[in-house]
């Protein structure tokens, strides 16, 4: 009883800290979907007939995707492990 | 003005390009300020992530200097930035290899983002209603100018979490700006005669 009583708040910490970890990535790719559906005309994708090579290469609001998307994927998990043990091996005596 | 061709893209996409570096590089700095310095560095290949994609930054920056820029001006202040994000990239990747020491290194990345700064306010000739463009670059001059009191503070005190938050959105801030950056746009629907028509 008396462990559990002095871990809570440190458990409670811990997790807001993974949270905002993994938010990350989501957080970016949303602002993306958000901005895409702002300004549609950003994406020629949705009307590619006219455009260019370079033109249905550069979609930006799809790059802002592809960023929160790969760092949610490839580094957000591995950064979130490492953060939990550093804190297991912190509180553990 | 250049507007691309089947070898050569637009320049605005170009800025896009270097907005999305921006991006990751506010990503791994708003994780980074998060869990700490020292979590961040525990596995070598995330130690030399965000020094990797700025060096890469400066050294694509070259071949923009050489293919993008239409005066002597835009060239050396392409040149100069090429040179500063090469230069904090390197210290960064010499501080995570442990072959550079002195955590004074650090001040390169302040250093990068003043010189740049004034490199971007110093060539960018017209004033900030004449085109989006000539916006964009006062607003990024003065961003960069101003910000680079963030890292600088970050050099002393890098554990502070605030201070590492506050990069990110600083970074945060220029890809955004780099983001809106077009060629030939207006900005709060004025566009100077001299710009020539908007393409798109």
């Amino acid at each position: 009883m008396q462990i559990s009583t002095e871990l809570a708040p440190s458990v409670a910490r811990r997790s807001r800290r993974g949270l905002v970890v993994l938010s990350l990535g989501p957080l970016c790719a949303l602002g993306g979907v958000v901005w895409a559906l702002l300004q549609p005309y950003r994406i020629t994708l949705l009307h590619p007939y006219g455009q260019g090579f370079w033109w249905l290469v550069s979609e930006p609001p799809i790059y802002v995707v592809l960023v929160g998307l790969a760092f949610h994927w490839l580094v957000a998990p591995g950064l979130v492990e490492d953060l939990e043990d550093s804190e297991r091996s912190r509180s553990q005596p | 003005m250049i507007l691309g061709s089947a070898f050569m893209p637009p320049s605005e996409h170009v800025h896009w390009w270097f907005a999305t570096g921006f991006l990751v590089l506010a990503l791994c700095f708003a994780a980074r300020a998060v869990v700490g310095p020292a979590v961040w560095d525990r596995r070598p290949w995330r130690r030399y992530l965000f020094p990797s994609v700025v060096f890469v930054m400066g050294l694509l920056m070259w071949p923009v200097m050489v293919f993008f820029t239409n005066s002597t001006i835009h060239m050396v202040a392409h040149g100069s930035w090429a040179e500063m994000m090469m230069l904090a990239g390197g210290a960064q990747l010499g501080l995570a290899a442990g072959k550079l020491k002195s955590p004074l290194w650090n001040l390169t990345t302040p250093l990068a983002l003043l010189v740049g700064g004034i490199a971007i306010l110093v060539h960018e000739q017209n004033s900030w209603l004449y085109s989006r463009a000539a916006f964009g670059h006062h607003l990024i001059g003065w961003i960069a100018v101003g910000g680079a009191l963030i890292p600088l503070v970050l050099t002393f005190r890098p554990r502070s979490v605030v201070t590492g938050v506050c990069f990110a959105a600083l970074l945060v801030s220029i890809s955004t700006v780099l983001y809106a950056d077009r060629d030939t746009a207006p900005i709060f629907g004025h566009l100077a005669r001299e710009a020539g028509v908007p393409h798109r």
